[in-house]
């Protein structure tokens, strides 16, 4: 084998993103991942040009779209000689296909690809009662007109309500809020704390419309300009009058003002070699340098739901060499105020990092002004697998402007999953 | 829970059925209120011999201000109700001796009024001088349990073993089985040994304590957190997150503090450790309390529910012993209790993973007891029967008709009379108590 090579984030672009039901709730999820697509293909000018490969995914689908990305590239502007495929790693979604472009470049065996992710929570995949997808299936087998009439005659009313999907885990029945709610009451973190955050993330993200910065990663769709979520005029006042929608009673601290909202949106990235973007005349704005996931046991209440990332990040700090202090940027994907905020405690936590990740001192503070500099998805909103790719491209584009430095991206996923990385410049 | 059954007695009907048709007929038993007497009615002590034991008791009997009498003859007659019967036996020393037991309970046992209390004082067999004393105080314990059986209307009767110089220990417990406090604790046995005198207030005892709840948001633990708090600790409660706000509404109530964790987690004992010595410095009681049951037989058992059973009930109040200790988070002189159940004593139907967690805390105790004294720590443990909680109000109706009038006491007991029975443990002034597993079950017919 021969040496790895540097994998750089050329570009980025992705659909401003909308609220459940709202602008694009008549658009699929093919729709708007041939949109983020075709808007990087153009900023890019790589229009009828053949690439590596795309790699993206939907974490709510469609059965029918079981070849989404390969049949989103044969709609877009690329050639239709570029092989595609699916992935789902529920919110990690979108940077795992960042990683999985990346380690096929870093090992030559392909020069450049686009990762990317979509969802969809308006034009969700509705489908029919177990029971009755039985009988269809049987109906389907029948033989004779009698064997049809016996088997129709299982039908019974209630297996007519269909099966809608649900935000939670199937394992332990609970909302991913709920299972956030009971990290935040373990780890004490206070309503304020959690409305403070979360006015950060609109301050901050309103800040990098008004100065540009998302100009040239996003492309409008269906009149869309800007995140449907963002809301440039909160306060923590406004915040904190919100009623808690997870966890019970006086110790109930989340609202859907430091919670994400459900949302529609894509994103797509351009990851390459240093001589290929030259090639084509683009620029490197950051590399990919390390990656990591990790699960947790949270089935028996052994580790919240969301903590993943909280081990991730130690083992990759470990393979890089690096302290948690070693970054100018830190992409905490917010989930929900509480997640970043239970994360960030757990790291300067000496009996957390001492039993639970093996460590001889705790990874210490960072400094919150580095902390989702340019908003984070308690602003723009949180179509699933359309994160990675979001946060991808804006620390890149960050890192770019900054003249140089290192970003830290951390992104929780369902089923007590974390994906991790760092960027570089 | 209310015992509908146990209401309907207490009807004019219900008492006529009762009475002719031989139902079990409950005496609602009363518990003591905050500033009530340790006991209020007169008392008869008697005695085999004079013995330090019996000084000692007599002075106890004076310092709480109970009317008492050491002569028995024309109490069989009067108009007498004895409120307690407390008997002297640490003086015999061979069986000729045990004759007095019955010349002095048969004329008066009679007269013993609804509630009222029997305490038979012996001297530990184990630490008897002579094999006939040894013999004669085995003995007290068929007589007592028997005797337990006999009483009716809410009376309880129990033993207690005093180690040989022991008798200033003798306290804490004797103002425990005398009060109303110790009214679910029947056909028991306690053994007391030496220990430092400590001289606090009978009615703040843990003043400037601090005191671990483990599952302190509902049931027994919340009643075991208001307890302690009420004789004067500083409580931290403990639970699950998922129930964060019960927990609040408890230590709102009674001040302290509230840790929200799962015992079960790795760092649950460190977790403990590191808030007890933050906020207050140290420990001085734990009650591992928390605890859960997956019911199967063994046949049809997971081997999730085993392992969490064990996993919450067993293994966490060890790690959690073994951090405390080893940390000295746990102040010298302070007390550990455990909550075992009759279940690890007599086992039952489905509970294979329950019973085996329950008889392991028996073990702990037992294993821990020898080892800690050199501490003055003191480690025991309750083994609760059937109490009426919001787990056994789930039990099907039939099941726990039997498991509430299968006792000598025959209804089910309160959480506060699990609570009072570790509040006598903790008391420092029981310093010489430990090793003990008391059942709090009203002598139920399980694993008696």
């Amino acid at each position: 084998m021969t040496e790895t090579r540097r994998v750089a984030v050329v570009a980025g672009n992705r659909i401003p993103f909308a609220r459940q039901d709202k602008t694009y709730r008549h658009a699929s999820n093919s729709d708007m991942l041939t949109a983020a697509l075709n808007g990087l293909v153009d900023r890019t000018g790589l229009g009828g040009q053949e690439l590596g490969e795309v790699v993206a995914g939907a974490v709510l689908k469609h059965s029918r779209d079981w070849n989404m990305v390969r049949e989103v590239v044969l709609g877009s502007k690329l050639a239709p000689t570029t092989p595609a495929y699916d992935i789902q790693q529920a919110c990690g979604t979108g940077l795992e296909a960042a990683i999985l472009v990346a380690n096929k470049v870093a090992l030559g065996q392909i020069d450049a690809g686009i990762a990317g992710g979509v969802d969809t929570a308006s034009d969700a995949p509705i489908a029919v009662n177990d029971r009755l997808r039985t009988i269809l299936l049987d109906l389907n087998r029948a033989k004779s007109f009698q064997d049809r009439l016996k088997v129709l005659a299982r039908v019974r009313p209630k297996y007519v309500v269909p099966e809608i999907p649900r935000n939670s885990e199937p394992r332990t029945r609970k909302s991913m809020g709920d299972h956030a709610a009971l990290t935040a009451l373990e780890w004490g973190i206070t309503r304020k704390a959690q409305d403070e955050l979360a006015f950060r993330s609109h301050l901050n993200l309103a800040a990098s419309y008004d100065r540009g910065f998302q100009q040239d990663l996003i492309t409008p769709y269906l009149g869309l300009e800007k995140d449907q979520n963002l809301r440039p005029d909160t306060t923590p006042e406004k915040l904190a009058r919100l009623k808690t929608v997870y966890g019970k009673g006086e110790t109930a601290t989340m609202t859907a003002g430091n919670s994400t909202p459900l949302t529609d949106g894509a994103s797509a990235v351009l990851l390459a070699t240093d001589e290929w973007a030259e090639q084509h005349g683009l620029r490197p704005l950051a590399y990919l340098t390390h990656s990591q996931t990790a699960a947790v046991d949270y089935v028996k209440g052994a580790e919240g739901l969301l903590m993943a990332p909280a081990y991730a990040v130690p083992r990759m700090l470990q393979r890089a060499g690096l302290a948690l202090q070693d970054f100018d940027y830190y992409e905490i994907h917010e989930a929900f105020a509480s997640q970043v905020l239970s994360t960030l405690k757990a790291w300067e936590d000496p009996i957390f990092c001492k039993e639970r990740l093996g460590l001889d001192a705790p990874l210490g503070e960072i400094d919150r002004d580095k902390l989702n500099v340019n908003g984070g998805s308690l602003a723009a909103g949180h179509p699933f697998a359309a994160t990675g790719g979001r946060i991808v491209a804006a620390l890149a584009k960050q890192l770019d402007e900054n003249g140089g430095g290192r970003g830290l991206i951390s992104i929780c996923a369902a089923g007590g999953q974390g994906v991790v990385a760092i960027l570089e410049k | 829970m209310t015992d509908r059954y146990q209401t309907f007695t207490r009807t004019p009907l219900g008492q006529t059925l009762v009475k002719n048709l031989g139902l079990p007929d409950p005496t609602p038993l009363p518990r003591w209120t905050e500033g009530g007497p340790v006991i209020d009615g007169p008392v008869v002590f008697g005695a085999i011999a004079e013995t330090d034991a019996g000084k000692a008791i007599q002075a106890l009997l004076r310092d709480i201000g109970a009317s008492f009498s050491t002569a028995t003859e024309g109490i069989a007659s009067s108009e007498i109700r004895p409120k307690a019967l407390v008997f002297d036996a640490t003086g015999a020393t061979s069986t000729a001796e045990l004759t007095s037991l019955q010349r002095f309970f048969s004329p008066v046992i009679r007269q013993l009024s609804p509630a009222g209390r029997v305490i038979v004082v012996g001297r530990t067999p184990e630490l008897a001088q002579s094999p006939g004393q040894q013999i004669a105080q085995r003995a007290l314990e068929g007589f007592t349990r028997s005797l337990g059986k006999e009483v009716k209307r809410g009376a309880t009767v129990n033993l207690v073993y005093v180690a040989p110089d022991a008798h200033e220990q003798l306290d804490s417990t004797l103002r425990f089985f005398l009060s109303p406090k110790s009214a679910y604790v029947d056909g028991q046995v306690a053994r007391i040994g030496t220990g430092p005198l400590v001289g606090n207030d009978p009615d703040r005892p843990l003043a400037g304590k601090v005191a671990l709840v483990t599952g302190a948001a509902r049931g027994i633990g919340a009643a075991i957190a208001d307890t302690l708090a009420r004789d004067g600790a500083t409580v931290i409660g403990v639970d699950v997150p998922q129930n964060a706000d019960a927990l609040r509404k408890v230590i709102s109530r009674i001040g302290g503090s509230e840790l929200l964790l799962d015992v079960t987690a790795v760092d649950a004992a460190q977790r403990i450790a590191a808030h007890a010595q933050e906020q207050y410095g140290g420990l001085d009681i734990v009650v591992h309390n928390a605890g859960i049951t997956r019911d199967k037989r063994l046949a049809n058992m997971r081997t999730d529910a085993w392992d969490a059973v064990l996993d919450v009930n067993l293994r966490a109040p060890e790690r959690i012993t073994h951090h405390l200790l080893e940390s000295q988070t746990l102040r010298d002189g302070g007390s550990i209790i455990g909550v075992a159940s009759i279940a690890g004593i007599a086992g039952n139907d489905g509970q294979t993973n329950y019973a085996t967690s329950k008889a392991g805390v028996i073990g702990l105790v037992q294993a821990l007891a020898p080892k800690l004294a050199e501490r003055q720590i003191r480690i025991n443990a309750v083994a609760p029967g059937f109490i009426e909680t919001e787990m056994t109000a789930k039990v099907p109706f039939t099941i726990r008709e039997v498991g509430r009038r299968i006792n000598s006491l025959q209804q089910g007991g309160l959480p506060i009379d699990v609570a009072e029975t570790i509040a006598w443990f903790a008391d420092p002034a029981s310093a010489g108590v430990t090793g003990n597993v008391v059942r709090v079950c009203g002598q139920s017919m399980l694993g008696a």
